[in-house]
């Protein structure tokens, strides 16, 4: 990019953001060369929080693999779990109990209610917000992950999905709370956007801010309310119907301009999707086994559980984007390769066309709107 | 239509009036809020929290216990080894106890979880055939020293099966059954009859 011409004789400055910084949402790095306060060039820097993840999964049972799953994305561990879990089901042709599927959808959408209240909320932060919109997120967030406790019996690692099923039935109870909070969420959306959407502040520094060409979304293989927002239709719900999205109605978001107040925006509008999705699962779920007596045998000893001879993709529309556990099998009990696209990291990629030419503080904003979490981005 | 077009708020900040109405609408937000902290029942969300404590759901789970039917020197534990080898994050170490003639016996000699690598996932739970090793609720662990206070022994680990029904009623009451339907079956095996 040139230089620009101004009264004042500026100087390039390198400046490194991070790895400990409270806005780059973990141990990320930017290494950002300003102008004044112009980005000129900006390289992230990951791998921070490297955990081998995919060569500890290689020389673990199937099944061990499924709390580490937890820890990846550690915002959404439920449709972490949800992925993995399609994907050995794919690969040894599992099927699923009837309630089971639709337990896992409530699950799953309950993530995606957490994952977008928990992101508007950070990146007001980034913004300057201080805490006021992100403790309201948490409050919010503070009922559904109650009531993992009360299912899963962890708040956030819950290691609840099983192949062909779910490792607990929903009690009554449980379903009685999901059904207050289903019914409460709306209005909490409302207040939400009455102190958001139409913000003076929030519409000048977001408005026009960071934006996405649709070509350049599709090129990086950007996936989520990110490729969304840029006005591309592809939700891997609506395009794969995977378990048994299709039975469900719901609308996909889409964005016209794809800025940062679109990518905020298309958030919003996805939660209430997910609203409605929650509102006609509860509705329609059925009675019956969570986990089926094959697959809770399969359950008590991983190490008997051997999938034949292939290999199998399985993704999902993870809150964040498409995630997707690639499977190789040789046949034993511990996969051959096991490889995880996760949504965070292939998103992240466009972060330097996305800043040039915007200032600082901005590049911190289009960081928060990309919604990454550190977890998945290094594994 | 499957999909639906956000719709853009009065356009662009820059092309109307900025009145600053917006944010009086979001401070009328916040001062509901901070005035309902005061007034209404259940808004505020924070607990006082060593005075004050939320109740904790019965499947929580944190880490790992032995459990025993009479006395501890006699654990249900048999240290067949299962959840040792299915523990993902390989915390658990079991040497089998053995007579004087080295002949291995049913239970464990040294039974040791290192919580400070546990990851409280509950597979040990899942995978024992025995019924031996379950997840506690006990959380307040804190300790000095990470290499051996945070490594428990076999004998902070067993707790009696009563300690097991405090934490988890129904669950502990199932399990109960299902012993001792195995342990009726068991004793009217035809073997014993001859």
């Amino acid at each position: 990019m040139e230089r620009q011409e101004t009264a004042l004789d500026t100087q390039m400055l390198e400046v490194n953001i991070g790895p400990q910084h409270p806005s780059t949402h973990g141990v990320f790095r930017m290494n950002v060369t300003l102008d004044g306060e112009t980005v000129v060039r900006l390289k992230p820097a990951m791998g921070y929080l490297h955990r081998n993840h995919e060569k500890i999964a290689e020389g673990a049972s199937y099944l061990a693999s499924m709390p580490f799953t937890d820890r990846l994305d550690y915002i959404c561990s439920m449709t972490n779990n949800l992925a993995y879990a399609i994907a050995v089901e794919k690969l040894a042709g599992i099927p699923v109990t009837e309630r089971a599927q639709y337990i896992r959808i409530i699950m799953a959408e309950l993530t995606r209610l957490i994952n977008h209240t928990l992101l508007v909320g950070f990146l007001l932060n980034d913004l300057g917000a201080f805490f006021t919109p992100t403790l309201y997120a948490f409050r919010e967030r503070e009922k559904i992950l109650d009531v993992f406790e009360a299912v899963s019996g962890a708040r956030m690692m819950c290691n609840y999905m099983r192949f062909g099923g779910v490792k607990a039935d929903l009690t009554p109870e449980s379903l009685i709370k999901i059904k207050e909070i289903v019914a409460n969420y709306p209005r909490f959306l409302d207040e939400f956007e009455k102190l958001l959407t139409e913000n003076e502040i929030l519409m000048s520094r977001c408005q026009r801010v960071g934006i996405l060409s649709k070509a350049l979304a599709v090129n990086a293989s950007v996936t989520g309310p990110m490729l969304r927002a840029t006005g591309v239709d592809y939700d891997i719900r609506k395009v794969d119907g995977y378990s048994i999205y299709p039975r469900f109605k719901f609308r996909v978001p889409l964005g016209t301009v794809g800025d940062v107040y679109d990518r905020y925006y298309i958030r919003i509008l996805e939660m209430r999707e997910s609203i409605k999705i929650l509102e006609q699962a509860i509705k329609e779920m059925p009675a019956g086994e969570a986990l089926d007596k094959k697959a809770q045998a399969m359950a008590k000893s991983p190490r008997t559980f051997r999938p034949p001879k292939g290999d199998t993709y399985g993704r999902i529309e993870s809150p964040k984007g498409e995630l997707g556990f690639y499977l190789v099998s040789d046949g034993s009990s511990n996969p051959y390769r096991y490889h995880v696209r996760p949504p965070s990291f292939v998103n992240l990629t466009i972060l330097e066309d996305m800043c040039l030419g915007h200032k600082v503080a901005d590049a911190i904003i289009i960081l928060g709107s990309i919604d990454i979490v550190l977890g998945e981005v290094d594994r | 239509m499957s999909f639906l077009y956000a719709k853009r708020y009065p356009l662009y900040a820059k092309e109307q009036l900025m009145l600053g109405l917006g944010i009086a609408k979001g401070m009328i937000v916040t001062l509901k809020q901070f005035i309902e902290s005061y007034t209404k029942k259940g808004s505020i969300f924070t607990v006082q929290y060593p005075e004050e404590r939320k109740p904790i759901a019965e499947a929580f789970r944190n880490f790992p216990i032995l459990v025993y039917d009479e006395t501890p020197e006699d654990p249900r534990c048999v240290a067949c080894d299962i959840c040792a080898k299915e523990c993902p994050p390989k915390c658990i170490t079991i040497v089998r106890d053995r007579d004087e003639q080295g002949r291995g016996l049913q239970k464990p000699k040294l039974f040791d979880i290192d919580v400070s690598v546990c990851m409280s996932c509950g597979i040990c739970e899942e995978v024992c055939p025995f019924d031996a090793i379950y997840m506690d609720k006990e959380f307040e662990l804190s300790a000095y020293n990470r290499m051996h206070s945070l490594n428990f022994h076999q004998e902070q680990l067993l707790r009696p099966n009563s300690y097991f029904h405090k934490i988890r009623p129904t669950d502990a009451a199932q399990i109960d059954a299902k012993r001792k339907e195995k342990e009726k079956a068991k004793n009217t095996q035809p073997g014993t009859t001859a």
